[in-house]
């Protein structure tokens, strides 16, 4: 046969230096050519990204007194703050998250412990990421159809259950993503012991993956906490102090788009230190998030 | 008869080099396995398999990867029946039940049949609720009760003395032999009839491996252990019966000497002295 013929001998002419030398050359070209324009496009994203952050905290600071954690919403010219806005929203984001947790992390477990490669897994699955990337104002369309118009008006429950259907898919996604990384030997060896498979979830799964699913809850709170639309269409805002879930509830994003559309300077104002705050809160969550995170491993 | 002293004069040499143990007294059978077959889908992975695991001895189970011997220890404490696609037909009779049988209580034959896997597997609790978790699957104990069998597996799996002071603290920060010494202990403290082990120690450094083997040698005064080996070796040192298996068919069963001296077949020659494999 010819293989054995040719064996030991590399096939084709002899190697030419000159060539390698010049492929050489070319690749550190390709290479340079590459490596600038990753780095300029980065250095761009950074640009805008440093030129926001620098303006919201100059302006937000600038902004930023007592007042704004002391008096509610006022108008124009008469020493109004945040107040209601801030609690508006700390109220709707924790509602809102503890409505929409649990049924978030029961469906992320239904996917990774139950329907694994079912149909109707692959269904749920498919359903819940397009969810997580619809546009949230369509969610507050649907909310202002099955719960403010029924109810007769806005309320601060429909700003919740807005949020809530927000918060479900990111769980959904998170706790899924973190029961399918706990290797099937675990399950086996709790089954193993005879254990009943809801045990084997409950003690030994979820604690397994606790830390990225409190990882996943805080990213999800961080994402309601900045929601605008899904709350124009259902706990619409209220410039006067309440916390009445039945009535319209006001809220910081809400409040910065009302303001800050505003021909008035103090409310302009309020608006970025409202901003600030909202960018803040999210800071320390992904800190948080992401300390959770690296402890685990 | 001049047989007798070869086969002894074997028993000491061995095949490559293998020493097996001498004594050759198999006990009555704990669990009888009749014309057991075993598919993935359609894969049918044990062909018609037939032998006897004998009471308080080693069952060694030796051959090739994805020769079967893994496939028919997840049989015997019905593991595969977590994954839908798996099944078993024929008979594995262990104290009059079929545990094959679609009707055969899971968590009733779990309890009977332990499990320790390639991986130690502890569980996220602290080192005590890791030997009370499977307690309490199964019985209900009295706290003075639960220290005492907490107390009891950790003894028996030769890991008190290192643990006693910190049971509760997370068993995750035990060393990799400490807690496959730990899972063993979980297993024992459910008070199982029969042990299996899936390659224990391929995981574990030299020092852990010849702890484990000690401890299965102490622990089969108690309890019926079928242990899946790659190493021939361990097979040797640990088993009183050698089962081989290869490409899903059971080669050749016999007591460890006369495997490991006087195989009958030469595929099972051919595997121990490391021919192929």
């Amino acid at each position: 046969m010819s293989l054995s013929l040719t064996a030991g001998a590399v096939p084709g002419p002899r190697k030419d230096p000159s060539v390698a030398a010049a492929l050489g050359r070319r690749r550190k070209r390709v290479n340079l050519i590459v490596k600038v324009l990753c780095v300029a496009a980065t250095l761009i994203g950074l640009a805008f990204l440093a030129s926001i952050l620098v303006t919201l905290t100059y302006r937000g600071f600038e902004a930023m007194s007592l007042r704004v954690f002391t008096h509610v919403t006022a108008a124009p010219g008469s020493d109004g703050g945040l107040l209601n806005a801030i609690v508006g929203s700390l109220i709707q984001a924790t509602l809102g998250t503890m409505i929409g947790t649990p049924i978030g992390m029961l469906v992320g477990t239904y996917l990774a412990e139950y329907a694994r490669g079912s149909k109707l897994g692959n269904l749920v699955r498919f359903v819940s990421d397009i969810l997580l990337s619809a546009p949230s104002i369509l969610i507050g369309l649907f909310v202002y159809t099955i719960i403010v118009l029924p109810m007769g008006g806005f309320s601060g429950w429909a700003g919740v259950v807005a949020l809530a259907i927000i918060v479900i898919p990111v769980v959904v996604r998170t706790t899924e993503d973190m029961l399918t990384l706990i290797p099937n030997t675990l399950r086996e060896a709790v089954m193993g012991l005879g254990a009943p498979k809801w045990k084997m979830i409950v003690f030994v799964c979820w604690k397994s993956a606790r830390a990225g699913i409190i990882t996943g809850v805080l990213l999800a709170v961080a994402r309601v906490a900045g929601e605008t639309a899904p709350l124009l269409f259902t706990s619409l805002g209220n410039n006067t102090w309440s916390t009445d879930l039945m009535k319209p509830m006001s809220s910081l994003p809400v409040t910065i788009y009302a303001f800050a559309a505003s021909p008035f300077e103090d409310w302009i104002a309020l608006a970025w230190a409202g901003a600030l705050l909202i960018t803040l809160g999210v800071l320390g969550l992904n800190i948080l998030a992401r300390t959770l995170l690296r402890n685990r491993t | 008869m001049s047989t007798t002293t070869d086969t002894q004069a074997a028993a000491t040499q061995g095949f490559g080099g293998v020493q097996a143990r001498s004594e050759a007294v198999l006990n009555a059978p704990r669990i009888a396995i009749r014309n057991l077959d075993f598919f993935y889908g359609d894969n049918r992975a044990l062909k018609a398999i037939d032998f006897d695991i004998p009471d308080r001895q080693v069952t060694g189970m030796i051959g090739p990867s994805g020769c079967g011997k893994s496939t028919l220890l997840r049989v015997l404490n019905r593991m595969y029946s977590l994954y839908p696609g798996q099944r078993a037909t024929g008979e594995a009779m262990l104290d009059g039940m079929n545990i094959v049988a679609p009707d055969c209580d899971l968590n009733a034959l779990r309890a009977k049949v332990g499990m320790v896997f390639q991986k130690p597997t502890p569980f996220p609790m602290t080192i005590y609720e890791n030997i009370a978790f499977g307690v309490r699957l199964h019985e209900k104990l009295s706290k003075a009760q639960m220290d005492e069998r907490v107390e009891w597996a950790l003894t028996r799996a030769a890991i008190w003395e290192e643990v006693k002071d910190r049971l509760d603290t997370s068993a995750l920060g035990l060393s990799g032999g400490q807690q496959q010494r730990l899972c063993i202990a979980r297993t024992i403290a459910v008070r199982p009839e029969v042990i299996l082990f899936d390659e224990p120690t391929s995981a574990l450094d030299p020092i852990s491996t010849l702890k484990i083997e000690e401890l299965i040698d102490e622990l089969k005064r108690d309890f019926t252990i079928v242990i899946v080996t790659h190493n021939m070796q361990q097979a040797a040192r640990c088993a009183d019966q050698v089962a081989f298996f290869y490409l899903g068919e059971l080669i050749e069963v016999a007591p460890a000497a006369q495997m490991f001296t006087a195989p009958k077949h030469a595929k099972t020659q051919e595997y121990i002295t490391g021919r192929f494999g």
